[in-house]
């Protein structure tokens, strides 16, 4: 019978994180000494539906 | 058959080509009547968007009961007004006719224009003179002293410095402009680097020409006790800049950016005259004493064309004074603005460069698929009127280009591109 694989030590070892949208998350992060690089991203046109469709069409 | 989005980028770039290869050269001062053939008797053009008196804003209004005191339609505020509210007087945009004025930017009959002239287009455009800081016409400021200035702005410093321009051959304004950014002006909300490198350029003309020493003093003495001189020649040249890029088919470049003091108002290459306008949005930031935000008025003026050439807001990152003086952060802050606005524009102008950010040509060219799409509204650097007419600036801030006005012009333009 084959033994299961063991899961990843992810949280034994220093975490590196990359946080993508809300900015509070990597703010509580960094303030837990965690390496943290913040990506400032949004749905576009806020996350308006109509006109992100629009913009898909029009090569934005 | 070809993309759409490589259609509008191809279009985009003919636009961006337009904006960055004008030649904007400051060659005279006129008389309004002697240019725009439409002011004739009782015509008012003001800032913004089209508006009727029932709309306008409390600056606004006092402006135009003081302008027509000053061309002789009213013998007081209260005849004015009633003419006004009786619509005895016409009102129509700025914009609509070649010029653009500060804050209220009241242009009529018998004001005299300064004269931009795009050298390599072959247009021109024109806006009012300078009046100064304080209680002024632009501001909504309407009693005896700023009725007086206006005279003294008409009938000497006018014919001196259209007579000092014409013996100068014209100044040419990039290089101007070019220098200015390297001395921490961004032409909106700072000018003091350009209006000492303009009076500079001027002084041995207008030396030349003037009729007697004391008619120079008062000359030289307006135009060095007022930093934001040059502002106006900006907002010229602004307008010669952008006039071009109207009418280019599948160009969603803006092409102005104004407002009334009750609406802000956008247009759009492809799109040309027509206006997509939104209600003003209200600045942020710093009063004189004695004033709060409680006493002022939501943005104002077409001073905004600034910002839709690259600079003003565009350009903080020249001018980290300003970032304080608007109550937009820290000067290290100044930066992030220019690289923000860099997001919603087509490219960057390499005649004018920013040496604190490694000559960072200005973002140039908004894009309203940019703006709609990051949901970044443009920056703009502005001053801030009283609401209440006759008073004047109360402060300066920063105020945001309404996302609406850039959520209609995508709509209609994505209509006229036959993209549902």
């Amino acid at each position: 019978m084959n033994k299961k694989p063991k899961p990843p030590h992810l949280l034994d070892t220093p975490l590196s994180v990359i946080n993508v949208g809300l900015e509070t998350f990597s703010e509580d992060l960094k303030s837990q000494n965690v390496v943290t690089l913040h990506i400032d991203w949004s749905p576009p046109a806020g996350g308006d539906p109509e006109l992100g469709d629009l913009l898909s069409k029009l090569g934005a | 058959m070809e993309e759409i989005g490589n259609v509008i980028d191809r279009a985009n770039e003919q636009a961006l080509g337009v904006l960055l290869s004008g030649e904007p050269v400051l060659v005279d001062v006129v008389l309004a009547t002697d240019v725009i053939n439409v002011l004739k008797e009782k015509i008012i053009l003001h800032a913004g968007p089209p508006i009727e008196w029932k709309r306008m804003c409390g600056p606004m209004r006092g402006a135009i009961c003081g302008i027509a005191v000053f061309e002789g339609w009213a013998s007081n505020l209260n005849e004015a007004e009633k003419l006004a509210s009786q619509e005895a007087l016409e009102f129509a945009p700025n914009h609509q006719f070649g010029c653009v004025g500060p804050m209220t930017g009241m242009t009529t009959a018998s004001q005299p224009l300064i004269v931009v002239e795009n050298q390599h287009y072959g247009n021109r455009a024109y806006c009012t003179i300078n009046e100064g800081l304080g209680k002024v016409m632009r501001f909504g400021g309407n009693d005896q002293t700023v009725l007086e200035r206006l005279s003294w702005i008409k009938n000497e410093l006018a014919p001196l410095l259209g007579q000092a321009l014409r013996r100068a051959g014209g100044i040419k304004l990039k290089p101007l402009i070019a220098r200015g950014l390297t001395m921490g002006d961004e032409m909106h909300q700072r000018n003091v680097a350009c209006s000492s490198l303009l009076l500079r350029e001027l002084a041995p003309h207008m030396a030349a020409v003037a009729p007697e020493t004391e008619t120079l003093a008062r000359a030289y003495s307006f135009i060095a006790s007022n930093d934001q001189f040059f502002l106006n020649v900006a907002m010229a040249a602004g307008k010669a800049l952008t006039d071009p890029a109207y009418g280019i088919k599948g160009s969603s470049m803006v092409t102005a950016m104004s407002r009334n003091g009750t609406d802000f108002g956008i247009r759009v290459s492809s799109t040309g005259d027509r206006w997509f306008t939104a209600p003003v949005e209200m600045p942020k930031g710093l009063y004189f004493p004695g004033y709060s935000e409680s006493d002022a008025n939501p943005d104002m003026g077409d001073s905004a064309i600034v910002e839709t050439i690259g600079l003003g807001g565009f350009a903080m990152g020249a001018a980290p004074a300003v970032a304080g003086f608007v109550g937009a952060g820290a000067a290290s802050q100044a930066g992030q603005y220019t690289k923000n606005m860099a997001e919603i524009t087509l490219g960057e102008n390499k005649s004018w460069t920013i040496p604190a950010m490694d000559y960072l040509g200005v973002p140039a060219g908004i894009d309203i698929r940019r703006v709609v799409e990051t949901n970044t509204s443009p920056t703009i650097n502005t001053g801030i009127a009283h609401k209440e007419p006759g008073i004047g600036q109360v402060g300066a801030g920063v105020a945001k280009a309404p996302m609406a006005c850039f959520q209609k012009a995508l709509r209609t333009f994505a209509e006229q591109m036959g993209v549902k």
